[in-house]
């Protein structure tokens, strides 16, 4: 499972609210992904940026020139904070992309790079 | 490219857009919604509280019951309603008469429209603070996502930055989620929100520090803590500061409406401050200045979700009524009252003084009919 992390990285702890006095969540499938390598598990379907929230994981990337650690800040994909590399690809809004079994999903660093092989 | 056409293009599925489908496709118009989020609801499924407002508005029910109701309405007419979720209208080329769009972040397509409703919502402010761009610095409405849609417990102890009626609400909504709130500060004297939104957090023993703000964050990758300081009538910042514990910095200092759509289809844009920024101009069909583009919800103003979906309504029937759909006689003037009821509050004074800035007695180019 999932190991303890730096600041940022991850807490090792799955930060879910179980009881609540007026919501019922509604989770999809169990189902485990990677974030910079790492095993971690998540709800299919919900987006990548929550599920690594879950996990404890707050940075998604790095400014280009400052190195400035970046999470997210608007959640609705409009802001542009929580860019990552998934499966590859640069710049993903990870706030509003769904999280599938498997996805490589990774800390982006300055702007990010086209990948290799796509049009 | 493949490329999508419809009668009535819809874009964003919230409190305004969705009222602006079901109204426009119960006439009998064909309607697109296009919505970038995973789901359709907008803000309205992240509101655990019940709506003020009139009965008509659904005042007593919970803003995620009401999306709800707006959602089987759709269901009701959902053969002359097309929903594209996780798609992003990304821009209109007004030579071509053109969207683009993309579904997902790999899958680009266009899309061609007879009449299109803009109720593309808003976005957070952010306020500067040294230390604002580190993680753990949240938007409200990012906040309400976590934990209201996704269940995500967003941290453990949240200072609140804003008083209004969105900081309260959420403030009370984390203490719901099992999330302590040491603090709420706001930068004005008095508390911007509902009373009512006010009592409930002070119940619960959170201190409102009024004429107090944020000055930086504290933090290495990730917030650890935050200095607040009184402010003076200049709102300079005066006295000492002090150290709150807090591992999120919650934002609710105000939405700004989302137009860069209307500008793109050369509307009259107008700043007007009491609705909250740029906003276009339009008339009481809510259609603006280009008669094939309507604007309504935050979008067309900040406002409270009954009044975005009056609007959506007004501009769902005004399009629909504009490709000679029969609408219902008077149901116009019915929208109006609605409205004029829901804006005769103590706050709905300073978004009067907007509207009457902002809206125009008819478009007299001829074009408009």
């Amino acid at each position: 499972m999932v190991e303890k992390q730096g600041p940022g990285g991850g807490s090792g702890t799955v930060e879910l609210i179980g009881e609540h006095p007026i919501l019922d969540f509604q989770r999809g499938e169990k189902v485990l992904f990677f974030f910079d390598g790492k095993e971690m598990e998540g709800y299919e379907g919900e987006p990548i940026a929550m599920a690594l929230h879950a996990n404890g994981v707050r940075v998604y990337r790095e400014t280009e020139k400052e190195h400035r650690p970046r999470g997210f800040f608007c959640a609705i994909g409009k802001c542009s904070s929580c860019f990552m590399v998934v499966d590859g690809v640069p710049n993903v809004r990870t706030c509003i992309t769904p999280l599938k079994p498997g996805m490589q999903v990774e800390t982006q660093h300055g702007n990010g790079s086209v990948p290799d092989g796509k049009d | 490219m493949k490329t999508l056409s419809t009668e009535i293009l819809v874009i964003g599925g919230g409190a305004a857009g969705l009222s602006a489908a079901a109204e426009a496709a119960s006439a009998g118009a064909k309607v697109m919604v296009i919505e970038s989020d995973l789901h359709l609801g907008g803000q309205l499924v992240k509101q655990t509280h019940k709506f003020f407002g009139s009965k008509d508005e659904y005042a007593g029910t919970r803003g995620f019951k009401i999306a709800e109701i707006l959602l089987n309405e759709i269901e009701s007419c959902k053969d002359n309603v097309e929903i594209h979720e996780n798609t992003t209208v990304t821009g209109f080329y007004s030579e071509d008469k053109t969207f683009t769009a993309m579904r997902g972040e790999e899958s680009f397509f266009h899309i061609q429209a007879q009449k299109t409703i803009v109720a593309t919502g808003a976005q957070e402010r952010l306020i500067p603070f040294v230390n604002n761009d580190l993680p753990g610095v949240y938007g409200a409405g990012a906040v309400q996502t976590l934990m209201n849609v996704y269940g995500v417990i967003p941290g453990k102890r949240v200072l609140m930055v804003g008083a209004g009626n969105i900081g309260l609400i959420v403030s009370y909504q984390l203490m719901q989620a099992g999330v302590e709130v040491a603090a709420i500060v706001e930068a004005a004297p008095r508390i911007g929100g509902y009373w009512v939104h006010a009592a409930k957090v002070r119940r619960m023993g959170v201190p409102i520090l009024l004429g107090h703000s944020i000055k930086r964050a504290v933090g290495d990758r990730t917030i650890t803590g935050a200095y607040i300081t009184g402010l003076n009538e200049k709102f300079e910042p005066v006295g000492e500061e002090t150290f709150v514990d807090c591992d999120v910095i919650c934002i609710a200092v105000g939405l700004s409406p989302t137009t860069e759509i209307l500008s793109q289809a050369g509307c009259k844009m107008m700043y007007v401050p009491q609705l909250c920024g740029l906003v276009a101009r339009r008339d009481m069909s809510m259609k603006t200045s280009n008669p094939d583009f309507f604007t309504a919800g935050d979008a067309s103003g900040i406002e409270e979700a009954s009044a975005a979906m009056v609007e959506g309504r007004i501009a769902g029937l005004s399009a629909a009524s504009s490709l000679g759909y029969l609408t219902e006689h008077g149901k116009l003037d019915e929208y109006w009252s609605r409205l004029q009821s829901l804006r005769s509050g103590e706050a709905g004074a300073r978004i009067c003084q907007g509207i009457e800035c902002v809206l125009v007695n008819g478009w007299e180019d001829g074009r408009n009919g």
